[in-house]
């Protein structure tokens, strides 16, 4: 393995001659320090899923990378380590917590098992909270490791550009540094948005920011938003036994399919979440007693209402970290509207050698597993000689809801925008998971649906799935999907029995034919 | 349970014309039309996909229409010899020849996917396939041939299946969509324990879904002690309960079985709880419960009987011993477990057993999950090891002693090592076999018809597509050999095969061309305008689609689709009188399906 590194090594040493040689033309007008002479072959700002890979990556084609990564406190306070949102503030304490409500479904299935279990289970937040927090310290560790084995230089600083190759860190002490480097790529991601407008909300509120990172529990809780940050924290909190309401304005899961959609709604309200919809709230406000009363508007009556809660969570959206990093001095572009930065499809700003990807990028996927495949093959076009571009279609995500929702592919609104009514046939079934049966759990809103083009063979466009594990489910129809999947070939795919993912092969019945979705029995 | 001998519709009486471009003859003398050649494929704009469709389900109408269809072509000699076979018994054989008539290369690729055979002659006598010349002559000689001819649609089913498991029953509910009459036989002969359930074969009652079940049980064992580390909070030892468990599995499948029950009816597929047994060509015989005997016909079998476990063959093992058949409804507590076997079966069963926290060993003769990557079997191993199942390999059960009566009771096992003379003892509560299985072929008269049977594994040798040494019989699922046993492999096959038998079109085509009286006089091209209807035939021929390409098609065009909000049918269509003259009127004379190939040019005054 060591040989292996230093081969590659090697090898990028030759052929960094050759692309400095190739690039030395383009980079005829810069200012600042002379090709050459710069810090950094690469400079990676934003230490999250997509700048690590980056990073990585290039330190393995041999060349001289540093990091820098810098993580400005929440508003409340709440601060963290290397790895960027998805490690720390996303993706990992989610699914973690998740896994802590699905836990408790199933103490509540276990007794109709044969397991005597004496009911209800208390459980507690500290504790959960204490085992999540130390393995995302873990990471953080691992991810320090990681850049130090790769020999990537690793700065705590906040970062800003002086010019296009050059740019000021300031470390907490106040300490500043300059970095120059011939190439930057910048993926610095987003922060959560606070509804600014609102009185009380930055001062009460707190956001997924805060929440994987408090040490008591947040109590009652109201969850504003309806993205799937918000509907993913209040089924987790409802899943552990605290009384949790979302207050949507308008839609949920906007840009998911959105029969889907509210089949996840109606299982979250049925199993206890609270909804209250067409609201938006107004002020919120600390009583005496130091509960939080929360007015809303409901806003087809206009009528006000209040509640009180222990804890209020923004969930209404993302806004990119682009404001401090001085984006202006080094001429790189981005979108009036949502302060995102323009890229083309080789990932590259309005700045030849300045690239950015991941969810600061206007346009592109809000996924982890998106940015780390952008900011590899990024790497490789611009290191090792490939040519190879992202392909941001058929992403695949799973909405970790208490009952998952994994897609993949066109909603049905989409296929039916793109390719008309009538040249779509969508193919749908109500299954029972076999584990739900024993258990008497209810499976009104499993389900699942393939969006296919009308015309044989059947191309999928498509696939949603509402289930137990719909993200181990969802991934391997993704390469299906990827491959150019037909409805015949989908079909004439053995199933696996007895699990929840035969269901897509075994999908017979039609929207189209009007006939009852419902599975029976087996087969 | 005495079935009234019924009428079988019989797809040929329908009153089809004759079809006049494929070369159809009656008497064995071919006539090919003269000056040009014939196509059975349709021409016209539609994809290859769809015209090879369209192409079998031609071909699936020739061999359904037919008593005698023969696939020939006009210079072989075989083919030959078997019109004249024909010809001397004085039977009328429709005759294609594949070299006479445009698509004959394409005609004979279906043909091979239809009946795996790539060679002419391809004969079917009353749309059984009975094959090339040699089995022709065969069939012929073994009176198999007479009878094929004399019992033109006199059985009392299209179709019986025996065995009512996940592969019969997909078969058989399929063929029922399908429109034939359908009969699954289905019994259960209880275990050496007495064991006995209900309709749905082994994956419902003995196989994935209860082991599924328990495993599920296992996992949430699994999940109780992970859930104290996410915070859930509880302090008391938990502890399994077997009955709680059983019982709640035990309604679940119930619950299948009564389901699967409820779809035969739905179809109307005839469900009898009897044993089958063939007695003759064509006749099974079924024993019920009490003895009672029924006997029923088919033009068609398949044989869907699956596996049972098998026995070691020592002393004591039908006495003492369970198997997977007998675990999952064990009505106590097994306790302290010896598992005999390496299968899969054998480790699921130590996996969730061990789960409960019960005492499981596993005896293995060689190696663990022959065939699958003995990498990843090892690894399977090792974590069931870590988690508490033991493993006793390279050994094999020699007797099995009662110790002590009782639910669970006491059971002395002396096994010996395959290596060596080396022998152990061991006391365990319950010894479960899973070495393997055997298919359920030997009592059910196949030999009378001539079903040939490997005689080692008992299993059923079939070709491409199912079908036994017999032609008229199937066989499909963990029976048939060298098919993987899986349920979804069964079911998928089941269902595949009844497509093939009977022809997947659920839809009815008619359409003509029509020359416009406006566009006549004007020297305007005949042949151009085109009127299609589509009906369902599982509704009465209810309209679904609705098709005119032609002058004014959209006025002639509303009418009809309020018509069709109404359940417009062929029936309605056709006692409806034309208005004379105009386009409309020939939605009321549509004569020709688009299966049935008939020429649809208009060649004078319709």
């Amino acid at each position: 393995m060591a040989a292996m590194a230093v081969a590659l090594r090697g090898l990028g040493g030759r052929f960094r001659w050759r692309t400095q040689a190739v690039a030395g033309g383009v980079r005829g007008a810069a200012r600042g320090a002379a090709a050459g002479q710069r810090d950094y072959d690469l400079l990676v700002i934003g230490g999250g899923s997509g700048g690590l890979a980056c990073a990585k990556e290039a330190a393995q084609l041999g060349r001289k990378v540093a990091v820098v990564d810098y993580v400005e406190p929440s508003p409340q306070g709440t601060r963290w380590g290397l790895g960027g949102t998805c490690v720390n503030v996303g993706c990992i304490p989610k699914k973690l917590m998740h896994q802590a409500a699905l836990l408790g479904g199933l103490i509540q299935d276990a007794p109709h098992y044969g397991w005597e279990v004496a009911q209800p289970v208390p459980h507690d937040w500290r504790k959960m909270a204490e085992a999540v927090q130390n393995h995302v310290k873990s990471l953080n560790w691992g991810h320090r490791v990681q850049l130090q084995d790769r020999k990537v230089k690793y700065f705590n600083i906040k970062a800003s550009f002086v010019d296009e190759h050059t740019v000021c860190g300031v470390a907490k002490g106040g300490k500043e540094i300059l970095l120059s480097a011939d190439h930057i790529i910048i993926a610095t991601g987003g922060r959560p948005r606070y509804p600014t407008h609102i009185e009380g909300a930055l001062e009460y509120g707190i956001t997924s920011d805060d929440i994987f990172w408090l040490k008591e529990s947040p109590g009652k809780t109201l969850v504003v938003g309806a993205s799937y940050v918000a509907l993913e924290c209040a089924g987790f909190l409802t899943g552990i036994g605290l009384d949790t309401t979302v207050m949507i304005r308008s839609i949920p899961l906007r840009g998911f399919d959105q029969q889907m959609s509210s089949m996840v709604i109606e299982h979250m309200a049925s199993h206890g979440t609270q909804f209250l919809r067409g609201c938006a709230p107004s002020r919120v406000r600390r009583l005496p007693d130091g509960h939080l009363q929360v007015t809303w508007e409901d806003c087809t009556t206009g009528k006000e209402d209040t509640g009180t809660f222990d804890t209020v969570l923004w969930a209404i959206g993302r806004v990119p970290d682009t404001r401090s990093l001085n984006l202006e001095k080094a001429g790189v572009d981005t979108s009036p509207d949502t302060q995102k930065i323009l890229v083309d499809s080789r990932e590259g700003t309005s700045v030849p050698h300045i690239y950015a990807i991941g969810d600061v990028v206007e346009g592109r996927p809000e996924l982890t597993p998106t940015a780390i495949m952008a900011g590899r093959l990024l790497v490789q076009r611009l290191f090792g000689g490939s040519s190879d571009l992202m392909d941001y279609d058929n992403v695949p995500t799973t909405v970790f809801t208490p009952l998952e929702y994994g897609c993949v592919g066109l909603s049905e609104e989409e296929a039916v925008a793109r390719h008309g009514q009538e040249h779509v046939e969508v193919y749908h079934a109500h299954y029972k998971p076999l584990e739900f049966t024993v258990a008497g759990r209810d499976a009104s809103q499993c389900y699942v649906k393939m969006v296919c083009l009308r015309e044989p063979p059947q191309l999928v466009l498509g696939l949603h799935f509402l289930g137990p594990n719909a993200g181990e489910v969802t991934q391997g129809f993704a390469l299906g999907i990827k491959c150019g999947a037909s409805y015949a070939q989908v079909m004439r795919t053995v199933g696996i029995h007895p699990t929840c993912s035969e269901e897509v092969v075994k999908l017979r019945i039609s929207k189209r034919s009007g006939l009852d979705p419902t599975v029976t029995g087996c087969g | 349970v005495e079935q009234s001998p019924p009428q079988s519709p019989g797809p040929g009486k329908a009153g089809d014309a004759p079809n006049r471009r494929s070369g159809h003859v009656r008497g064995a003398r071919v006539l090919s039309p003269p000056g040009r050649r014939a196509r059975l494929s349709s021409p016209g704009p539609s994809s290859s996909s769809e015209a090879r469709e369209e192409l079998r389900r031609r071909l699936r109408g020739l061999i359904e229409r037919s008593r005698v269809m023969i696939f020939s072509k006009s210079y072989c000699p075989h083919s030959t010899r078997v019109k004249e076979l024909f010809s001397s018994l004085g039977v009328e054989c429709n005759v294609l020849e594949l070299d006479q008539v445009d698509d004959g290369a394409k005609v004979q690729e279906v043909l091979s996917e239809i009946t795996n055979q790539k060679t002419v002659p391809n004969v079917f006598v009353n749309k059984v396939h009975v094959g090339g010349c040699d089995q022709t002559f065969q069939a012929y000689q073994s009176g198999l041939l007479q009878k094929l001819l004399q019992e033109d649609s006199a059985y009392d089913y299209d179709l019986i299946i025996v065995g009512g498991g996940s592969g019969g029953l997909s078969c058989a509910k399929e063929a029922a969509i399908l429109g034939k009459k359908v009969m699954v036989l289905d019994f259960v002969v209880p275990s050496p324990q007495g064991t006995s359930w209900g309709l749905g074969g082994t994956c419902v009652n003995v196989g994935c879904i209860p082991k599924k079940l328990m495993h599920q049980a296992a996992l949430l064992g699994q999940a109780l002690c992970d859930s104290r580390k996410f915070g859930w909070e509880y302090n008391q030892q938990v502890k399994h309960n077997w009955e709680t468990m059983t019982k709640a599995i035990q309604n679940h499948i119930s619950s299948l079985n009564w389901g699967y029950r409820l779809s035969l009816r739905e179809k109307a597929v005839a469900y009898v709880n009897s044993y089958g047994e063939f007695v003759e060509h064509h006749k099974i015989k079924a024993t019920n419960k009490k003895g009672q005997e029924t006997y029923y016909t088919a033009a068609q079998f398949v044989i869907a009987t699956g596996e049972r476990p098998r026995y070691l063959g020592i002393q004591g093992d039908k006495e003492y011993c369970i198997t997977s058949d007998d675990l999952f409804s064990l009505p106590y507590c097994p306790g302290k477990t010896l598992v005999v076997g390496a299968s899969y079966v054998a480790l699921e069963c130590a996996g969730f057993l061990a789960g409960f926290g019960l005492d499981v060993t596993v005896m293995v003769r060689s190696i663990l999950l022959r065939g699958f990557d003995q990498e990843m079997a090892e690894k399977v191993g090792s974590y069931m090891e870590q988690h508490g199942v033991k493993f006793l390999r390279k050994f094999i059960p020699v007797m099995i002693q009662q110790l002590e009566k009782g639910s669970p009771g006491k059971l002395k096992v002396l096994a010996k090592s395959t290596e060596g003379t080396e022998t152990i003892e061991g006391v365990y509560n319950t010894v479960l076999l899973a070495i393997g299985r055997d298919s359920c072929t030997r009592k059910m008269g196949l030999e009378k018809i001539g079903v040939k049977i490997n005689e080692k594994s008992g299993k059923i040798p079939v070709n491409d597509v199912e079908q036994t040494s017999v032609p008229y019989v199937y066989a499909v699922g963990d029976v048939s050999e060298g098919k993987p046993e899986l349920t979804p492999v069964a079911i998928q096959s089941g269902k595949l095969l009844a497509r093939r038998l009977f022809g997947a079109s659920l839809e009815k085509i008619y359409h003509t061309l029509f020359w416009p009286l406006e566009w006549t006089v004007a020297g305007r091209e005949n042949n151009t305008c085109y009127a299609k209807i589509i009906c369902n035939k599982l509704d009465h021929d209810r309209v679904i689609g609705f098709h005119i390409l032609g002058p004014n098609a959209g006025e002639v065009t509303q009418g009809f689709v309020a018509a069709m909000k109404c359940g417009l049918t062929k029936q309605l269509l056709d006692d409806t009188i034309g208005i004379h003259p105009t386009c409309g009127e020939v939605f009321t004379t549509l004569e020709i399906t688009k299966s049935s190939g008939l020429d649809i040019t208009q060649k004078g005054c319709g």
